[in-house]
């Protein structure tokens, strides 16, 4: 029954787009099918992934002509907890599109983005319930590929084609190494069905490759550090409902892949742990760093996807550590908090790319400096993008707390050290996420303060306007989901706990003593938070009471300054310096400074620009002298023949010696 | 649970209490007199009852800022054992949910300041966040040593019973995070050397230039919760320093009042003997801090 | 960890390595000697206190008393002088900043603290914490003198890292008695009389104690 909805749900997600396309000469109408089928799928799935969280899982498979193939499916709870943002915040989305991205206004590129749309939520949602590498891998490739035609929506623009073209040639790097891992797991369990995967056991040298292809493949379209740098330019390029499908959904498809794969082996190394936590600490500092230095609100978002992939890989990583020495609170607790993470960050990335959007719809601008506000012209979008940047920031009573609250618990039960002996490692998350945690709650009080409040800094912030009730109704609906999952985070433990003993395959009753801890506590957050409401309402009324209706008016303070212009108010860029120097080891900014000169200075400027360190001072430097050197060489040996069969030779016989020399045994 | 009661009605009741006992002593060592004890009391009710003016540039989000923020800071008081054997609400992992509330209060007291479009109150909130998130290692690496000194995951463990037999086997630790979440107390509050809350130069403020704009009950809230936060740390200090040494527990929180007042009054006595430091400093100042109780993690996990 | 009769003499140890990343992070020279003399004359008492463990007390006074005048009160005396008539600015400008040295200082301690006890060492027996000590405070010593630009902050780096030095021929006192102290302490005077010539010289040449000036002579 359950499974029987997702595969419903992913029929109608792919083929909603159809409806744009076959009622092209009635943009409107076939805009509004096509949502209403993405919805009404959506809900199937929806309603399937809590089935399935509740305990009613399915399996189902046919034959399929291809080699090794199988039309093998599975909805397990860890499918589930995936599927439920995977197939939420798209149908979310695409109502949001029908007032940001009319297709009686925009013409042929919105029909090619509505088919995309569509074929990417239902290959997402296929890559979750796949059960045969093979299909995970077809699946997987239409989902890149129709990624990269949503990237590519606006190509006219030369910073959108250079973005698209990064994501495609990352997403294919990633692609291969995946091929490269099924290869060897398929020669591991000897099949390339998931169920017979199950039990592998992960000591072996080939096992130790099979999770360096996982993190490598998975890691890159998940944006772990520095396999991030396709990220930031590729979401902030895509339209914004796009950008939270990409940011909020399918980034998390590499965690899953990871979390699948690790769940294959019986017993894990603890250099696995060790390893994806390092790497998720290093995404978390490093994509909240980079992101407080950015000045275009998509990109400074995109950032801090960067940033929320690197606190659920932490969960992940003590997870898996927990299972290395034997610590079953670590893998209850890891595996919740970076699993509830998945679901929570797809509500609040989903909700601020969304607000970034009605904000750049109003004004025509992303630029941070250039904003300003906007809480007077757009107070329904000013709240709810401030309850995102609440819930991002990790602080109660919302859902960014709730989850992070799990990985400190885990993180702390790793340095107690009951039973096995501690692992320091693990313990390290705990100050990191504190780090990460204030450095993100100053990134978005930057933003929401730049943006929404203070006086409007150019003209175009001037003219914003409220966004219309298609845009504003999936906002509302993500800040209610934010709020609720941070008031109850109880609710969610015994779904997060079936999917943690279905990935760990540990008995269940070893995780029950955690989980009933965790539970507990779930609770009495809940009644902290209640006080919380009830001291905010009490205060209020006393408030209210106090001050009565009238109140005078007056300018702000000046310190004696009498005549400031918005101008003068502290902008992003100087609010986040003190905190961006403190990364100047991993930052090289360029400025650009012309400073006052003479009595009377008539002019001086200073602007800054911070390039991805990877993308633009790594890998971009490299390709660009690897095609010198390569252009080199083919106007040594171009054209001739001869040259040409030389070169072959030379390879072939290369290949020979190393052959001869041992080769790859 | 009396006393349970009681420690929080001292909650509500005595930090102002603090405030007056820094005031003291720092006029004392001037040699001057200083207000009476109960003078920031008075203040609090000259301030609720006058009426406010609001800056024409402000949304609701500046008016929201005072009452959320002492709401989070009145929740937080919940989760500290505060004399009493334990907390109120007592839970794995409650630290958590202390540092995440006052962060809250933080942040809706940033986000009214910017709401202003006051350059300075923008420069004061810039100062604020960077030291919270300098500040926030530290504290986390502190309750990281305590709960491996004392083998439990929440405060009322870590600063009761725990103590007891940490303090024995690893007092040198213990005393390397006391002195860290001492520097985060002050660093936390917007007290000397981080800030200085008696300056008037805008300039040169962090906490008080955020509120500048706001007025009557409005600021009457910001300063009770300021009060009450710096109730807070104190009570996070002086419990570890006490430790379980009183078995009675009306002796224990006797003792407890009389550590605060000692906290209040060791604040006063580093407020008169220092100067500010360089606002460029500070970061130093909050980087040692986190050297330090990580250095004290690193003995405990040895 | 510890057993309570030995928790207390943690503590001196700990001091010595606070003392090490407070001569880090501290950005007024005066401040920097001062945290040396403190740390100097910890150390002197440190025999004393690991006194249980070694054998003559008469070598143990004689060490006591020679490091306390050398290291507590004579050398910081000197530096004092030298920065006050040199008229040094007070700022000891670092080349690289002070929270990374702090940090990687820190790192150094840690990494010492966390290794220190799979060292093969001729000595078993020992206090557990002074091998770590010593190789921290040399560490930070290296730090210290690689990234100060002024002369004075490198005597400083110097004679912190002639403190570590110190605390390792704790560990070996015992059988080689004088031999180390005399050592150890003829060392520290050759370094000071050379720093402060180079010192003196700089300053003659310069007009400045600014170690990058010297760059310029290169072309």
């Amino acid at each position: 029954m359950s499974l029987l909805l997702v595969i419903a749900a992913a029929g109608l997600a792919t083929s909603s787009g159809a409806w744009a396309l076959a009622l092209r000469r009635r943009p409107a109408l076939g805009q509004r099918l096509a949502t209403a089928t993405l919805v009404l799928g959506a809900a199937l799935g929806v309603a399937g992934a809590l089935l399935a969280l509740a305990g009613q899982g399915a399996a189902w498979s046919a034959a399929w002509p291809t080699p090794r193939g199988s039309l093998s499916l599975r909805l397990d709870a860890l499918s589930a907890i995936f599927l439920l943002p995977v197939l939420g915040l798209p149908a979310l989305a695409s109502i949001y599109g029908l007032g940001y991205w009319p297709q009686a206004a925009r013409g042929a590129a919105s029909i090619r983005l509505q088919l995309a749309f569509g074929l990417v939520t239902g290959a997402m949602a296929l890559v979750c319930v796949a059960d045969n590498a093979v299909l995970f891998l077809v699946a997987w490739e239409v989902m890149a590929l129709a990624g990269f035609l949503l990237v590519f929506t606006e190509h006219e623009k030369p910073e959108v084609q250079r973005a698209a073209f990064v994501y495609l040639a990352s997403a294919h790097a990633g692609n291969l190494a995946l091929f490269a891992l099924f290869a060897l797991l398929g020669r591991l369990a000897g099949s390339f069905e998931f169920a017979a995967m199950a039990g592998l056991d992960g000591g072996g040298p080939l096992a130790g490759w099979v999770f360096a292809l996982a993190l490598f493949g998975f890691g890159l379209k998940a944006g772990l550090v520095p396999l991030h740098f396709w990220l930031p330019g590729a979401h902030a390029a895509a339209p914004s409902h796009v950008s939270a499908l990409l940011s909020g959904v399918l980034l998390k498809t590499g965690i899953y892949g990871i979390l699948r794969v690790t769940g294959f082996f019986q017993q894990v190394p603890a250099a696995w742990g060790a390893a994806l936590l390092l790497a998720g600490a290093a995404s978390a500092v490093l994509g909240v760093a980079f992101a407080l230095a950015q000045h275009d609100v998509k990109r400074l978002l995109a950032y801090h996807s960067v940033e929320n992939l690197g606190i659920i890989a932490m969960g992940a990583g003590l997870a898996l550590l927990g299972r290395s020495s034997g610590n079953p609170a670590l893998v209850v607790l890891g595996f919740s908090g970076a699993a509830l993470h998945v679901v929570n960050h797809a509500a609040f990335k989903g909700l601020l790319f969304l607000g970034a959007g009605a904000v750049d719809h109003a004004t025509g601008t992303r630029e941070l400096d250039h904003l300003g506000g906007l809480a007077r012209a757009m107070p329904f979008t000013a709240a709810f993008f401030l309850v995102g940047a609440a819930a991002i920031s990790g602080l109660p009573p919302l859902n960014g707390f709730a989850s992070e609250w799990l990985v400190f618990l885990a993180s702390f039960h790793a340095i107690l050290g009951h039973g096995a002996a501690a692992t320091p490692l693990a313990g390290l998350a705990a100050p990191t996420l504190a780090l990460v945690g204030g450095l993100a709650a100053a990134c978005f009080a930057k933003v929401f303060g730049t943006v929404f409040l203070g006086q409007p800094r150019s003209p175009a912030a001037g003219r914003g306007h409220e966004a219309s009730p298609a845009m504003l109704a999936p906002m509302g609906v993500l800040a209610v989901a934010c709020a609720v999952i941070g008031l109850l985070p109880a609710a969610w433990l015994p779904g997060l706990v079936r999917a943690a003993v279905a990935w760990s395959g540990l008995p269940g009753p070893l995780l029950a003593g955690p989980a009933a801890e965790a539970a507990r506590g779930a609770w009495k957050v809940s009644l902290v938070a209640a006080a919380l409401l009830l001291g905010v309402a009490l205060l209020a009324g006393w408030r209210r009471l106090r001050l009565g209706r009238s109140q005078p008016a007056a300018p702000t303070w000046g310190c004696g300054f009498a005549r400031p212009s918005p101008r003068m108010q502290y902008t992003g860029s100087s609010f986040a310096e003190q905190l961006v120097l403190r990364f100047g080891w991993v930052f090289f900014p360029r400025t650009r400074v012309e400073p006052p000169t003479g009595l009377f200075p008539r002019r001086a400027a200073f602007g800054s620009h911070l390039p991805d360190t990877i993308l633009d001072l790594g890998i971009l430097p490299a390709l660009g002298s690897a095609v010198r050197v390569t252009d080199r060489l083919r106007a040594q040996f171009g054209g001739r023949v001869q040259s040409k069969v030389f070169l072959v030779l030379v390879g072939v016989l290369g290949l020979l010696a190393w052959l001869a020399l041992g080769g790859p045994g | 649970m009396i006393l349970a009661v009681l420690q929080l009605l001292a909650f509500l009741a005595l930090p102002p209490l603090l405030l007056g006992v820094i005031g003291r002593v720092k006029a004392r060592v001037a040699g001057r007199v200083g207000p009476p004890l109960l003078q920031p009391w008075r203040d609090l009710r000259r301030l609720a009852g006058k009426g406010a003016v609001f800056s024409r540039t402000t949304t609701w989000v500046f008016r929201a800022g005072p009452v959320v923020g002492l709401a989070a800071v009145l929740a937080a008081g919940l989760l500290v054992p505060m004399g009493a054997p334990s907390s109120a609400l007592s839970f794995a992992g409650d630290f958590a949910l202390l540092a995440g509330l006052l962060g809250l209060a933080r942040f809706v007291s940033v986000t009214a300041a910017l709401d202003t479009g006051s350059s300075f109150e923008g420069m004061g909130a810039a100062r604020e966040v960077t030291f919270a998130a300098l500040a926030e290692p530290a504290l986390f690496l502190g309750f990281l040593s305590l709960v491996r000194s004392t083998g439990g995951l929440d405060l009322s463990h870590l600063l009761g019973d725990g103590l007891a037999a940490a303090w024995q086997s690893d007092g040198p630790a213990l005393l390397l995070v006391a002195l860290s979440i001492f520097v985060v107390a002050l660093a936390e509050n917007a007290r000397l050397p981080v800030d200085d809350p008696s300056t008037h130069l805008e300039l040169t403020m962090v906490h008080e230039v955020m509120v500048l704009d706001h007025s009557g009950p409005d600021l009457a809230l910001i300063q009770y919760g300021a009060a009450l936060k710096l109730y807070l740390f104190g009570a996070l200090v002086v419990k570890l320093a006490l430790g379980a040494r009183f078995a009675d527990p009306a002796a224990a929180f006797v003792a407890f009042l009389c550590g605060q007042l000692l906290f209040a009054a060791g604040i006063g006595v580093v407020e008169s003997t220092m100067a500010r430091l360089r606002l460029s400093r500070v970061p130093q100042l909050l980087v040692g801090a986190s050297v330090l109780s990580g250095f004290a993690l690193v003995l405990l996990l040895r | 960890m510890t057993t309570p009769m030995t928790g207390w003499t943690d503590l001196f140890f700990l001091l010595v390595l606070v003392l090490d990343l407070f001569v880090l992070a501290s950005s007024r020279l005066r401040a920097g000697i001062r945290a040396v003399a403190a740390q100097g004359a910890l150390l002197a008492v440190l025999p004393v206190v690991l006194a249980g463990e070694a054998t003559e007390t008469r070598h143990v006074a004689v060490l006591v008393a020679g490091a306390l005048l050398v290291k507590g009160v004579g050398i910081p005396w000197l530096l004092a002088r030298a920065t006050r008539e040199s008229k040094i600015s007070r700022e000891a400008a670092p080349l690289l900043g002070f929270v990374p040295t702090l940090v990687l200082g820190a790192l150094g301690i840690v990494l010492a603290v966390w290794f220190a006890a799979d060292l093969p060492l001729p000595v078993p027996g020992k206090h557990p914490l002074l091998v770590p000590t010593s190789l921290g405070t040399v560490w930070c010593g290296l730090l210290l003198i690689m990234t100060r630009r002024k002369a004075v902050g490198q005597v400083l780096g110097f004679l912190v890292l002639e403190n570590g030095v110190f605390v390792l021929g704790l560990l070996l006192s015992d059988f080689m008695p004088a031999m180390v102290e005399v050592g150890v302490l003829l060392d520290l005077f050759a370094a000071v009389f050379v720093m402060g010539l180079v010192m003196f010289d700089i300053q003659r040449a310069f007009s400045s104690l600014d170690t990058e000036n010297l760059a310029s002579l290169r072309d």
